[in-house]
C-alpha cells in the first residue's frame, strides 16, 4: 500500500522518467518535422492554397519554421499579406 | 525462401549484437535453419559473442569480392547443427561493399536458410544502408534512455525511406526497480513515443555479461531471465502470442492488480 501511495505522489511530482518523456516528446516533434523530407514544404503549399481564398499573400516571402524553446515547440509562420479580399 | 531480419538501432552499444546472437540461437533451438550475418565491417563482434572467433578463415567481404565461395566463409556453430555465422571483415571499411551486393548475398542465403539475421553497425551511414539492403523485416533495439529512443525514432524514418515498413521494437536493459521508482521510462512510455509494435522486453541482466564472457548466448541458459525474454521474442517471431514479461511493474499493487485482471496485459 505504501508503494501505491508512493507512486501516486510520484506521478504528480516530476520524476526523472517524466522529464525524459517530456524532453523526448519535444525533441521528436522537431526531429520529425525537419527530417521528413518535404513536410514543411507541403505544409507551405497547402497553407498558400487555404489562405489565398481569403487574401492575396506574397508566396515568395512566405516562411514557415518550427521554433523550439525550453518547454515547447511552436510553428511560426511569417506570411506577408498584399491585400485582403472584400467579403460580402 | 527464407526471411531476412536486420537488427538495428542507430545508437551504438544498445544491444544489437547481443540480440542478433540470442535471436539466432533461439530460432536454431526451435529447429530453424539460421544464418547470422555480421554486417559490422571493421568492428566485428558477433563471432566473439557466439564463441566462434577461432574458426574464421574467410569473411563477408571475401565472399563479395569473389575470393572464396559463400560456403567456405560460413562457420558452423559449435552447439547447433542448423546455425551458421557469416563473419564481418575486420581489416576493411564499411564502403568495401555496397547495398546491391549485400542484397544479392542475402537473397542467396535466403534460398538455403529459413532465417537470415543481420547484425547492423551503429550509425546511419553506409554500414546501415548495407545492412538493411536485403531485409524483409527490421527489428529496432533501444534502451529506455532519451538518446537511444531519439535515435530509434530517426531509424524508423530512415527505414521507411528504404521502403522497410512496420519495424518491431525490442526494449533492452530495462531495470524494473528504476521503473518502479519513476526513474526509468516504462514500456508503455516507449511504445507511445515510438508508435511501433513491441516484440519484446529484455531486462538488464548480469547473465548477459556472463554468457558473453563464455561465448554462449543467454538464450541457451534456462535459468537466465534475459534468456527467457529472448526465448519469448523468438516464439513471437514464429507467430506465437506470448504475454510480455511483466518487468515494468513489480510492485505488490501491480501484481495484485494483475491477479484480479486489472492493469496492463
Ligand atoms: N540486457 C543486457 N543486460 C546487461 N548487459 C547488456 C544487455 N544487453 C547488452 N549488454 C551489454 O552491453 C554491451 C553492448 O552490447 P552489444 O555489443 O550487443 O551492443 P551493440 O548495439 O551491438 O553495440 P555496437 O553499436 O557497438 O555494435 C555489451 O557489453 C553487452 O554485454
Ligand atoms: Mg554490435
Amino acid at each position: 500500500m505504501l508503494d501505491f501511495l508512493a507512486r501516486l505522489l510520484k506521478s504528480s511530482d516530476n520524476s526523472s522518467k517524466d522529464k525524459a518523456k517530456e524532453r523526448l516528446r519535444l525533441v521528436l516533434v522537431h526531429d520529425r518535422a525537419l527530417l521528413s523530407p518535404g513536410l514543411l514544404e507541403s505544409l507551405k503549399e497547402e497553407l498558400i492554397q487555404v489562405l489565398s481564398k481569403y487574401m492575396d499573400i506574397d508566396e515568395q516571402a512566405l516562411e514557415v519554421n518550427l521554433d523550439k524553446s525550453d518547454d515547447s515547440v511552436a510553428l511560426i509562420a511569417n506570411i506577408p499579406v498584399r491585400n485582403v479580399k472584400r467579403r460580402h | 525462401m527464407g526471411k531476412s531480419i536486420v537488427i538495428t538501432s542507430g545508437k551504438g552499444g544498445v544491444g544489437k549484437t547481443t540480440t542478433t546472437a540470442n535471436i539466432g540461437t533461439g530460432l536454431a533451438q526451435l529447429g530453424r535453419k539460421v544464418c547470422l550475418v555480421d554486417a559490422d565491417i571493421g568492428l566485428r563482434n558477433l563471432d566473439v559473442v557466439m564463441g566462434l572467433e577461432n574458426r574464421i578463415v574467410y569473411d563477408l567481404v571475401d565472399v563479395i569480392e569473389g575470393h572464396c565461395r559463400l560456403r567456405q566463409a560460413m562457420i558452423k556453430d559449435k552447439r547447433m547443427e542448423n546455425l551458421y555465422l557469416l563473419p564481418a571483415a575486420q581489416t576493411r571499411e564499411k564502403d568495401a561493399i555496397n547495398p546491391v551486393q549485400m542484397q544479392e548475398l542475402i537473397t542467396q542465403l535466403k534460398e538455403e536458410f529459413e532465417y537470415v539475421i543481420v547484425d547492423c553497425p551503429a550509425g546511419i551511414e553506409q554500414g546501415f544502408k548495407n545492412a538493411t539492403a536485403g531485409a524483409d523485416l527490421a527489428i529496432i533495439v533501444s534502451t529506455p534512455e532519451v538518446s537511444a529512443v531519439r535515435d530509434a525514432d530517426r531509424i524508423v524514418g530512415l527505414l521507411e525511406a528504404q521502403e522497410l515498413y512496420d519495424p518491431k521494437l525490442i526494449i533492452n536493459r530495462i531495470r524494473p526497480e528504476m521503473v518502479r521508482k519513476g526513474d526509468m521510462m516504462t514500456i508503455q512510455d516507449m511504445i507511445d513515443i515510438l508508435a511501433i509494435p513491441l516484440l519484446g522486453v529484455v531486462p538488464d541482466d548480469e547473465s548477459i555479461i556472463i554468457s558473453t564472457n563464455r561465448g554462449e548466448p543467454a538464450v541457451m541458459d534456462k535459468k537466465s531471465q534475459s534468456g527467457q525474454a529472448f526465448r519469448n521474442i523468438v516464439r513471437r517471431l514464429e507467430g506465437a502470442e506470448i504475454p510480455f514479461l511483466e518487468l515494468d511493474d513489480n510492485s505488490v499493487v501491480g501484481r495484485l492488480m494483475r491477479m484480479i485482471g486489472v492493469g496492463k496485459r
